[in-house]
């Protein structure tokens, strides 16, 4: 259990693996997602469930290397085990009978946990627009699979290498005033793309769901690390959410709360680059 | 009993009492006067054979007291550590009504510790009936029962949410109360009885009880504490800088961010931290900080002295490592700087009123007492309730309003049949002893439910 089958690098600073977890895959649904630790002394690390494959048993991770955690995962390779693989965590999405038309918007990485989601509608017989959108083009992940399940798929890149020129908020605001109506509004990505969204949909009135990633520990209501204030009550993410109304969502609190270990995530990354740098010159 | 020096102990996580030598185990064992009545006995959760192990020791048969208290007490060395004696067995102790009474705990943890130190455990694997029981969480509930049904010959698994089992045992009690070598072997001995232990098995996720019973288990055993920590709903609890008790305690003990940043996760202590409560929880959130480098740390407590929940020891000692009570004062507000980062505490003053409900005189509000306490951490511990992912996931699993599963007291079933409940989890924040208890009386309802099946 919890072998990596696949190791695939989809841009230079993101990563996808495919892990063996029959039992978990068996239960995954959209939504949802998992903790990961790398070894004995690892930290415990949020991963949205990419995708699942109840009959090979497998559950897919995208993950962004953005400190010493998420870096040290990306190290290993197929084959090897994750010490350890929890989940699967955190209430699965659910979206009303009456859902005709949903637009999906994706940043970064948040296109990965996106995916899933639409994948379901898809499967729900409900018609998606998707937007996504990444620093560069070869920042723009999933284009294909996104492609396969939305009705009509938007690109844009903040430096024009791909699609149009400029932030997923723009294709957005573009299609409200074309008259393109949408039941719900989907938004993953970094927590001020989510922000702009919701002050343009919540002007035109359409519901929006928003999947929150907060500094997390247990993951299962134990500790209250995660806490969100939304519509003025404090729920913990991984409970409660993820995924939550992003019109009643506390953005700045959230942006404020995700830095409060900024020095010290440093120090940690700075420790292990040297660590790893040392290491390369002694084998090498 | 000899203890690390305040000023030494409270910038190290070693233990802080070291243990009695043998002379002197067995001069305060002397001290006993092997009472007809028995109070001591009584006075004791899960009834230790107090003064015939007692009186062992002071006839220098250490093992023999061990086995003797072993008898009904699954963890001595544990128990021997945390359980509240001066409101248990110590309380009524007939030696106590003149003086001091005997020092149960201190004896108790000796002879454990002389065991641990002189004997290497002679495990025999039972013979397994092939049965299969399921036990949810490694606690001291889930522990014991486990403990106890794998010597009835049952193929046990225990499930565990968290990538180490031991319950608050691990993640909750600091090493400088209670060493996790001791909480370790426990559990290798339970191994070595042939209990299965899965870990980062959240139950209620990634698998339902109905869904154990379907894999072939026979019986269910859920010992899931009480996880869920409370906040005091007031403004500013959000801000960085406030923590529960929980996370706190578990950043530093289960992800060992005392040892950052060789240990990856992080943990903010700040230079001044209140920690709001008057527990064990409190006490070990607070004396965990100062360890952390903390220069000043105050525990805040809306009751006096007299109410706080705590062991006496651990009050005794909180004081001697420098941590400054705030009594009769209250939370009101926690006040942020401009960038969101906690600058301190607004406070009230209380005085105590009339007796309420749970028999402890009423703290009110003094009128125009606020004050502002300045602080960069706070903690709050100001208690836990069970954690709601299995009630919700199990349909006909009756619970009481504020989340206690409901249970038979005398056999400790569950309104579904064949899943059985103790610990945290069926009383809310308890003792380690009554935890242990709950789950020894479980393993003995299990095995009759089976051998009736
Ligand atoms: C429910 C959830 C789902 C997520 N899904 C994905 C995903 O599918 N793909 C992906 O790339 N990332 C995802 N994340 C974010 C991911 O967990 C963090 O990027 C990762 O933990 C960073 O660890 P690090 O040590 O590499 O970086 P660090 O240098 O430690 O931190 C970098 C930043 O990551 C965030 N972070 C740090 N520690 C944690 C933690 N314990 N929990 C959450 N965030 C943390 C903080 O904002 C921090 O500033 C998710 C987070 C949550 C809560
Ligand atoms: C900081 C602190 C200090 C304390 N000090 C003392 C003291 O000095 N003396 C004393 O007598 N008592 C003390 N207590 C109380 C005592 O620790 C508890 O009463 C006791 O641990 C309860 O035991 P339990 O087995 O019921 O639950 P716990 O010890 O809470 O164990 C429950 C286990 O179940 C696991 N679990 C939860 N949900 C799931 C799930 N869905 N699936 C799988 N596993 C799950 C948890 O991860 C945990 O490992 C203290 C508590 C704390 C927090
Ligand atoms: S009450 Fe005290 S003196 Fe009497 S038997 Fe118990 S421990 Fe000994
Ligand atoms: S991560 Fe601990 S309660 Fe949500």
């Amino acid at each position: 259990m919890n072998e990596i089958l696949e190791k695939k690098q989809l841009n230079p600073t993101v990563k996808l693996m495919v892990i063996n977890a029959p039992l978990m895959a068996k239960k995954a649904k959209p939504g949802q997602f998992v903790i990961v630790r790398v070894d004995e002394k690892g930290e415990r690390i949020p991963l949205t469930i990419a995708d699942y494959d109840r009959e090979k048993g497998t559950i897919t991770i995208i993950f962004q290397e953005v400190g010493m955690s998420t870096k040290k995962l990306g190290t290993l390779n197929v084959d090897d085990r994750l010490h350890d693989f929890v989940g699967p965590l955190g209430k699965p999405v659910e979206f009303s009978k009456d859902t005709k038309r949903v637009l999906a918007i994706g940043g970064g990485v948040g296109v990965a946990p996106l995916y899933p989601k639409v994948k379901m509608l898809n499967e729900m017989k409900v018609s998606v627009d998707s937007i996504i959108g990444g620093r560069s083009a070869e920042y723009v992940i999933l284009e294909d699979e996104m492609g396969k399940v939305s009705e009509n798929l938007y690109i844009t890149t903040d430096d024009g290498t791909k699609g149009r020129k400029g932030f997923v908020t723009d294709v957005l605001k573009e299609l409200i005033e074309k008259g393109n109506k949408y039941d719900e509004v989907i938004a993953i990505g970094p927590l001020i793309m989510m922000k702009m969204v919701c002050n343009i949909t919540k002007e035109y009135n359409i519901p929006t769901m928003v999947s929150m990633n907060p500094i997390m520990v247990d993951g299962t209501g134990m500790c209250g690390g995660c806490r969100v204030t939304v519509g003025g009550e404090t729920k913990f993410a991984c409970v409660d959410g993820p995924a939550f109304d992003g019109l009643k969502v506390d953005f700045d609190e959230a942006m404020r709360r995700q830095n409060m270990y900024k020095d010290m995530e440093k120090k940690v990354l700075e420790n292990y680059e040297h660590e790893c740098k040392l290491g390369g010159i002694l084998n090498g | 009993m000899p203890e690390q020096e305040p000023n030494q102990r409270n910038k190290n996580f070693k233990e802080v009492a070291l243990g009695y030598e043998e002379n002197m185990a067995v001069e305060e064992a002397e001290r006993c006067i092997q009472c007809k009545n028995q109070p001591c006995v009584e006075g004791c959760p899960v009834h230790v054979k107090i003064p015939e192990f007692i009186k062992l020791i002071a006839n220098k048969d250490f093992e023999g007291a061990y086995q003797k208290i072993k008898e009904t007490n699954n963890l001595p060395a544990i128990c021997g550590r945390v359980c509240p004696q001066e409101s248990q067995c110590e309380s009524v102790c007939t030696r106590g009504k003149k003086g001091e009474p005997v020092a149960i705990g201190r004896l108790e943890r000796f002879a454990a510790d002389w065991h641990m130190k002189s004997n290497e455990d002679k495990i025999e694997k039972p013979v397994i009936n092939g049965r299969k029981v399921a036990v949810i969480g490694s606690g001291p509930a889930g522990l014991s029962c486990a403990g106890d049904l794998a010597k009835m010959g049952y193929d046990t698994t225990i499930f565990e949410a968290f990538h180490t089992p031991g319950g608050v045992l691990m993640y909750g009690i600091p090493e400088f109360r209670l060493p996790k070598e001791i909480v370790q072997k426990e559990i290798d001995s339970l191994k070595k009885l042939g209990v299965k232990i899965e870990m980062n098995m959240v139950i209620g996720k990634i698998l339902t009880i109905d869904d154990l019973f379907d894999m072939g288990y026979e019986a269910v055993f859920i010992g899931t504490g009480a996880g869920l920590p409370k906040f005091m709903n007031i403004t500013g609890e959000n801000l960085n800088g406030v923590y529960s008790a929980n996370e706190f305690l578990t950043r530093i003990n289960l992800m060992k961010a005392y040892d950052f940043p060789n240990s990856p996760t992080p943990v903010k202590v700040g230079k001044k931290v209140a920690v709001v409560g008057g527990g064990n929880v409190a006490m070990d959130a607070a004396r965990s900080a100062k360890r952390m480098g903390a220069e000043e740390v105050y525990i805040v407590y809306r009751r006096s002295e007299e109410e706080m929940p705590a062991r006496l020891e651990e009050i005794h000692h909180a004081k001697e490592e420098g941590i400054i009570f705030k009594l009769l004062t209250n939370p009101v507000r926690i006040i942020g700087d401009e960038s969101g980062n906690v600058k301190g505490i607004e406070c009230v003053n209380m005085v105590l009123g009339d007796v309420d409900e749970s028999g402890r005189r009423k703290p009110v509000e003094e009128k125009g007492s606020e004050h502002v306490i300045d602080v960069d951490t706070v903690i709050i511990a100001i208690g836990q309730s069970p954690n709601p992912l299995i009630t919700s996931t199990t349909e006909g699993l009756e619970k009481q309003r504020w989340g206690g599963i409901i249970v038979n007291e005398e056999t400790l079933e569950t309104s579904r049949r064949g899943v059985f409940a103790g610990g945290d989890a069926v009383t809310g924040a308890a003792t380690v002893i009554l935890a242990m208890g709950a789950g020894k009386k479980a393993a003995a309802s299990i095995h009759k439910f089976l051998s009736e099946k």
